[in-house]
């Protein structure tokens, strides 16, 4: 049975929707895959000689015991962000003749094969080795070792799935937590009660008796059959695999009222990004990034380089814009066929999207002017960058988007997720960026800072006046495209 | 109202569907019936100019519908659940699709009154969101959406798939009168004969995409419409 299993899992794979598509993502991930491989391994293999540089009067595998918690925590709060369970294709299955616990098995095993559980390997087998053959540690101690940091990895990545099965519901609940865990480490850093040298204690301990390695083991099987006995239970259309219906939320943004033959799109804009989950991690992630401007303008390096504040200033005022813009028309995908055959206008359809944007911008604009701190010269950059942004970039992206034609699934959250990302998307940050810190790196250096300035303000205030010509211009692009959208959108999977 | 010309759609070499004339005059209950794959939905789906025809056109109100968008203000339809936001509440819906045809909520509320029978008391005021109903429901959404702002014509594809046998009955009656009474143009598909000949002045029947009957429907037309496609098991 469990080889059936295997057999549906490499075709769902190879026959995913965008499988051989993607290949530019494709390689990134390899990319990133093989990066973080190599970093890990070398890591492992160098932990060693520097540790015992840096810490020349400890045993470096004390000190690496002493780390192991903090490691193990950041392991959780990253699997916890990136891993899950993938319960729901086991639907299909519930009706076939095969036994519950023979699907749940396969779910729990097959989490197993992951690259997150890899990872550490290329960190505990190197760092082993390098004790026992070039340090003469003695094996069985150090074999007990290993066994157990491999089995608490292990361990994490069920302990994710239990905690992910509570909180994900309730994220609110995991703020004690949290707090918890941060005075945990605050009184760590202040030495008051060190808990991450108790906890590496017990690694010791396992060192110096390898038998013991079993109890990690047993507590990793404890998680297992936990995790079995959680998700037996739930192998019914109501509770486990049930779709999240959420509370909903009737907000009804009757001030865009205002904004006349625009509003009906403009407030459901704003109901989409309210109401689903992808679209409303950006808003957070946008306000996140306004912070970039504090890593770059105390710091002296980049002094001599106004041009590198220019893409500051173009990427705090218009993150969302980037973020937002660049999957236009994506966002709408699961009704598009309905927006294309009801009484919407194009052009009005896009002078709304371009108006939320517009509406972005400006409120990152005005959110920016605290670091007039920092100078006349920044403020006066960022408000340029913010009408650059306005007039030249947010009609780059939304032709960009003519080019979309991938479903974004909204209720999926944006870390670590492609879904909807082609080429066009790579393609596009690029010149978004890059134009406007050429042109004022050139007129900088050759005329003066002022002009520079000047140039980026009036490039943006021409795609202003130009708008409409634009505007007509995009809906004839986008009603070109059309069919090519339709059918594009049409095909799911990731 | 509606006429198509020449008009044909071809898929990877497959004519998926070839109808040379097809006219239909304003106010006529129109019923497309044919077997899955007889190219009725790519009909409708050419009509609202979501797919591109390989040759011919269509006119709706004798506008070029892949040329231009003016046939959209007094066109309405309902296809399948990409039709419908899933992130909004069904009193939302209406009162969006209001918005795009110049109805205010005022309007949609008194509009709405109508159809509590058709609702159960299942849709309105019970803070779901369309995603979150079941496919019945959210195809009365749908249909209820499509006879928003008094259209001239109205395209709905399988009506009456999904939806319980009450409901059926009273939807019947809604499309015969809205003809009679609005004198607006209905087109619908099903794969049920007996719903279709009770609704449909007109009746085509599509095969492989080619037009095989087109008869005005009477007494006979159900059990002719049955002998036509009990035909191939007979022959077999």
């Amino acid at each position: 049975m469990f080889k059936k299993f295997v057999w549906l899992e490499w075709k769902s794979f190879f026959r995913s929707a965008s499988f051989g598509k993607s290949l530019g993502l494709k390689i990134l991930m390899a990319f990133l895959a093989l990066y973080f491989s190599a970093m890990f391994l070398t890591l492992g293999i160098a932990l060693f000689p520097l540790l015992k540089e840096l810490y020349p009067e400890a045993d470096p595998l004390k000190v690496v015991n002493g780390f192991a918690l903090t490691y193990f925590s950041f392991e959780l709060l990253f699997r916890f962000l990136l891993q899950t369970l993938p319960v729901m294709d086991i639907k299909p299955l519930m009706i076939l003749p095969i036994k519950k616990s023979k699907v749940v098995n396969f779910i729990l095993l097959k989490s197993l094969y992951s690259f997150y559980n890899f990872l550490p390997l290329l960190l505990i087998i190197p760092f082993g080795l390098f004790c026992i053959i070039k340090e003469a540690y003695p094996t069985t101690n150090m074999a007990g070792w290993m066994v157990a940091m491999f089995a608490t990895t292990l361990c994490i990545n069920y302990l994710n799935f239990i905690i992910k099965k509570r909180f994900t519901e309730n994220l609110k609940a995991l703020i004690p937590v949290i707090i918890l865990g941060l005075a945990l480490a605050l009184l760590d850093y202040l030495e008051i009660f060190q808990v991450g040298l108790y906890f590496g204690r017990l690694y010791d301990y396992v060192y110096l008796n390898p038998y013991l390695a079993f109890v990690p083991v047993i507590i990793l099987v404890a998680l297992y059959l936990w995790n079995l006995q959680n998700l037996s239970g739930k192998f019914y259309l109501d509770a486990g695999l049930k779709g999240k219906t959420t509370k909903t939320n009737t907000k009804e943004f009757g001030w865009t009222r205002k904004f006349g033959s625009i509003a009906p799109f403009l407030q459901q804009d704003l109901k989409l990004i309210w109401r689903n989950k992808r679209p409303k991690t950006t808003i957070y992630l946008s306000l996140i990034l306004l912070s970039y401007g504090l890593i770059f303008y105390p710091n002296e390096t980049y002094q001599g380089m106004p041009s590198f504040f220019v893409f500051v200033g173009i990427f705090m005022t218009g993150i969302f814009m980037i973020n937002f813009g660049q999957f236009v028309p994506s966002w709408d995908a699961s009704y598009y066929p309905m927006i294309m055959a009801q009484n919407i206008p194009m052009k009005q359809y896009l002078a709304s999207k371009m108006a939320l944007i517009t509406f972005s911008v400006v409120v990152l604009g005005v959110l920016t002017t605290p670091y007039v701190y920092f100078g006349w010269n920044i403020l006066l950059l960022n408000i340029t960058c913010a009408i650059y942004n306005i007039g030249v970039n947010i009609p780059l992206l939304i032709f960009a988007g003519s080019f979309n034609k991938k479903a974004i699934d909204l209720d999926k959250s944006p870390f670590m997720n492609y879904q909807g990302t082609g080429a066009t998307q790579w393609l596009v940050s690029l010149p978004l960026l890059i134009f406007p810190i050429l042109i004022f790196w050139f007129i900088n250096k050759f005329v003066n800072y002022e002009a520079a300035i000047g140039v980026l303000c009036a490039l943006g205030i021409i795609g202003l006046i130009l708008k409409p010509a634009i505007l007509t211009f995009l809906a004839q692009r986008y009603r070109q495209r059309k069919y090519v959208t339709i059918q594009g959108f049409k095909q799911k999977g990731d | 109202m509606i006429t198509a010309t020449n008009l044909s759609k071809i898929y990877n070499g497959t004519k998926v569907l070839d109808i040379e004339h097809l006219d239909i005059p304003s106010g006529q209950n129109f019923g497309l019936v044919g077997n899955n794959g007889a190219g009725k939905t790519t009909f409708f789906s050419l009509l609202l100019d979501l797919i591109e025809p390989t040759t011919g056109n269509i006119f709706n109100n004798e506008i070029t519908v892949s040329q231009s968008e003016d046939w959209k203000p007094f066109t309405s339809s309902f296809i399948d659940e990409s039709f419908l936001i899933g992130y909004l509440t069904p009193e939302e819906y209406f009162y969006f699709i209001g918005d795009l045809r110049n109805r205010n909520k005022a309007d949609i509320d008194t509009f709405l009154t109508q159809f509590d029978d058709l609702f159960n008391g299942e849709i309105i005021g019970r803070k779901k969101y369309l995603r979150d109903l079941s496919k019945g429901n959210q195809k009365k959404v749908g249909i209820v959406a499509a006879l928003i702002g008094d259209p001239e014509v109205v395209i709905l594809d399988e009506p009456f798939a999904n939806l319980d046998p009450t409901t059926q009955i009273r939807l019947k009656k809604l499309l015969k009168e809205l003809s009679k009474t609005t004198g607006t143009t209905v087109l619908i598909s099903s794969h049920d004969l007996i719903h279709v000949t009770e609704v449909c002045e007109r009746i085509v029947v599509l095969d492989k995409g080619i037009i095989v009957r087109d008869m005005e429907t009477s007494e006979a037309t159900l059990n002719e419409l049955e002998a036509y496609f009990s035909k191939e098991i007979a022959e077999g």
